[in-house]
């Protein structure tokens, strides 16, 4: 393979004519590299530009403006037959009057691959999602889960250079999802193929790639491994899209060396261990993730807020704590639930200490 | 009596059915048995038939052998009426093939628009519907007569010195037969193509198929109920028509529709008629039946 990025996107404008007549720009100036061989996430809300940059890549849009390159050939220009990509739809796109072996085969047929050797393939493949020997079947015949993997084979069986998948876990139950992540992620191990991966879902992302590209408004906010992502978000949207999260906002009193003590809006001051600099009087936001807040436990060097609980839920493996500080601030605190005793720390109504230590918090700006 | 149809379902179908039925079998039913009695009886000197009936099947010899008329002259050829009915099947293929490769990229476009386009385009086909048949067929033929608008269009700009012959021949009835019948064309197409998915066409393209390919490949498939009841609404009516080849072709051009009518009028031979459109109904019921397999095989299919 020529070039160590599998996809290069290079300053990817895509704008479309809204019907009031405005122009809106769906994908913002994108630019990121993928490299080869990873399993990557394009993840955010509906309409963040993830799918429509996905179908720039397959060739379903064409840019404004901008390059995209797939192993190091420029390719923005080039129709989607023409593409050594193949995709994963959200809605399978099964051709319904095929047989699977039809389905699976047409892109093989497409190249000229024989007949012998595109029904060997074909079974293969099938065996690779392990529904062997359902050539026969016709693509309505089949659960949702099945016509997944079907339409799964159908792109795999081409060996691409690059396989896109356009939340192809969307319409599955929980369970059967939860299965198919773990599947897809082995799978994308054994075959070696650089996948790329459109999901709104972050659990999904954080399960399943290497890296991940956040979207939101049409531009990328922040690309990362997962745990850059989840416990370093570049920002407050980052931070709030990806899991749970606490925002306290207060106000920089000083710094001496990487500790940055902020004073907590009508709450108090705590100290926070950071790498940036901020100036004196700084306006600041405070995220720290739920599960790194503790109820009544002394935690050494660490920081400790007074409040009052306002809510308690159970949710199985943790209970929610809602905590309202002085000055009306909110927390939630998650505990997880160790022994049966531990179930419950405080009632509602109980005044309690919030307490975290001085690394687990985030400070942004803006 | 109410409590009676109320007590029993059976009852209350048939009591449903019965004003339908009754319908059908007076004016459809009646009418064709009427027609297959005349087609089996000698025919009567000033039209209808010999009074008491003399049944024969000389009316079906008479269409395979048309020299089996006492009228027959010596040099007669056998083979006219056959030959007039292959000609209307051909003439009937010729224009249903014509309304379906017009008509499809036009019910194509239709289905593509946003909803009030669609609307709007969709009462532009029905439009002639609401005009007299025969008054359009008339103003057709009024644009392509020697003196009419085309001609005189053309001759005015200097592009052709004669006016052409555009009238009384086959290509004025197969231009006129398009001309009426391509809504039904575009109609059973337009909901085909309407329901079909596009993003099979960019699945198909994914997997390398080139726009021509996706679309005989994917798309014409999946459309093909309408294809083919497109093909049932034209080639039906447009094979017994009578109307469009008599104005159009003006006596040149004949079709089994305009000598059916003829032996119901000036030829005075009913029974001959009756025999000929029963013929052509079982040429019709063929076409049907062609109908109905391809279709239930496409439901069979789960499309």
């Amino acid at each position: 393979m020529a070039g160590k990025f599998a996809v290069e996107m290079q300053d990817v404008l895509k704008q479309f004519i809204t019907p009031e007549g405005g122009i809106l720009s769906a994908v913002d100036q994108v630019t990121m590299q993928i490299k080869d061989g990873e399993f990557f996430s394009l993840l955010g809300p509906s309409g963040c530009g993830k799918t429509t940059s996905l179908r720039m890549i397959a060739g379903f849009e064409l840019p404004t403006a901008g390059s995209i390159l797939i192993h190091g050939k420029e390719m923005s220009q080039v129709p989607a037959h023409l593409r050594p990509v193949n995709t994963v739809f959200q809605q399978y796109a099964l051709f319904p009057h095929m047989t699977v072996e039809q389905n699976i085969g047409f892109g093989l047929e497409m190249k000229g691959v024989g007949k012998a050797e595109r029904s060997k393939r074909v079974s293969e493949a099938l065996e690779m999602v392990r529904l062997p020997g359902m050539e026969m079947r016709r693509a309505k015949q089949l659960s949702g889960g099945q016509q997944q993997r079907i339409a799964l084979a159908r792109a795999l069986v081409n060996k691409p250079e690059v396989l896109l998948l356009d939340e192809p876990l969307g319409a599955l139950d929980l369970k059967l999802r939860k299965e198919m992540q773990l599947e897809l992620k082995t799978l994308q191990r054994e075959v070696g193929i650089t996948f790329i991966y459109v999901t709104h879902d972050q659990e999904e992302a954080l399960t399943m790639s290497d890296r991940i590209a956040v979207m939101n408004k049409g531009k990328v906010l922040q690309i990362g491994l997962p745990e850059e992502i989840y416990e370093r978000p570049a920002d407050k949207f980052v931070a709030d899209f990806i899991g749970e999260t606490n925002f306290l906002d207060g106000v920089v009193k000083g710094q001496n060396g990487k500790v940055v003590e902020i004073e907590l809006t009508g709450t108090g001051m705590i100290r926070v261990e950071s790498s940036r600099t901020f100036t004196s009087g700084q306006q600041v936001s405070v995220a720290v993730r739920p599960e790194k807040l503790r109820l009544n436990s002394e935690i050494h060097d660490g920081n400790s807020i007074n409040g009052r609980v306002e809510d308690v839920i159970y949710i199985g493996t943790d209970t929610q704590y809602g905590v309202r500080f002085a000055g009306g601030q909110k927390a939630r605190v998650r505990e997880q639930n160790l022994t049966q005793a531990q179930k419950i720390i405080a009632k509602s109504g109980e005044e309690v200490a919030v307490s975290f230590t001085r690394t687990s918090p985030r400070i942004l700006t803006g | 009596m109410l409590k009676f149809f109320r007590r029993n379902k059976g009852w209350q179908l048939t009591g449903l059915i019965s004003p339908g039925a009754l319908w059908i079998l007076v004016f459809f039913n009646l009418p064709l048995l009427i027609m297959l009695f005349i087609s089996f009886v000698e025919r009567g000197r000033a039209g209808g038939i010999k009074i008491p009936p003399v049944y024969t099947i000389e009316n079906y010899r008479l269409f395979f052998n048309s020299c089996a008329s006492a009228f027959a002259s010596p040099d007669c050829s056998p083979f006219l009426y056959l030959g007039i009915f292959g000609h209307s099947v051909r003439i009937g293929l010729v224009v249903t093939i014509l309304c379906i490769i017009v008509g499809y990229p036009l019910a194509y476009f239709m289905a593509k628009q946003k909803q009030v386009w669609r609307d709007a385009l969709m009462v532009l086909v029905m439009l002639p519907f609401w005009t007299n048949f025969l008054v359009r067929t008339y103003a057709l033929k009024s644009v392509l007569a020697t003196e009419g608008l085309l001609n005189s269009f053309l001759t005015n700009l200097h592009l052709i010195a004669q006016p052409l012959d555009l009238l009384f021949n086959e290509f004025a009835v197969v231009l006129g037969l398009i001309y009426g019948y391509l809504p039904f064309a575009i109609l059973p197409m337009y909901t085909s193509i309407e329901k079909f998915d596009y993003s099979l066409m960019e699945a198909a393209a994914d997997l390398g198929a080139s726009p021509i390919k996706a679309f005989l490949r994917v798309m014409l498939p999946m459309t093909l109920p309408g294809v083919v009841a497109a093909l049932v609404l034209v080639f039906v009516p447009v094979v017994g028509a009578f109307i469009t080849p008599d104005i159009m072709g003006g006596g040149k051009v004949e079709m089994i529709g305009t000598l059916i009518n003829r032996q119901f009028g000036v030829a005075r031979n009913w029974p001959f008629g009756s025999a000929m459109s029963l013929i052509l109904m079982m040429l019709v019921l063929i076409g049907v039946i062609f109908y109905f397999r391809s279709s239930t095989e496409e439901t069979r299919r789960g499309l």
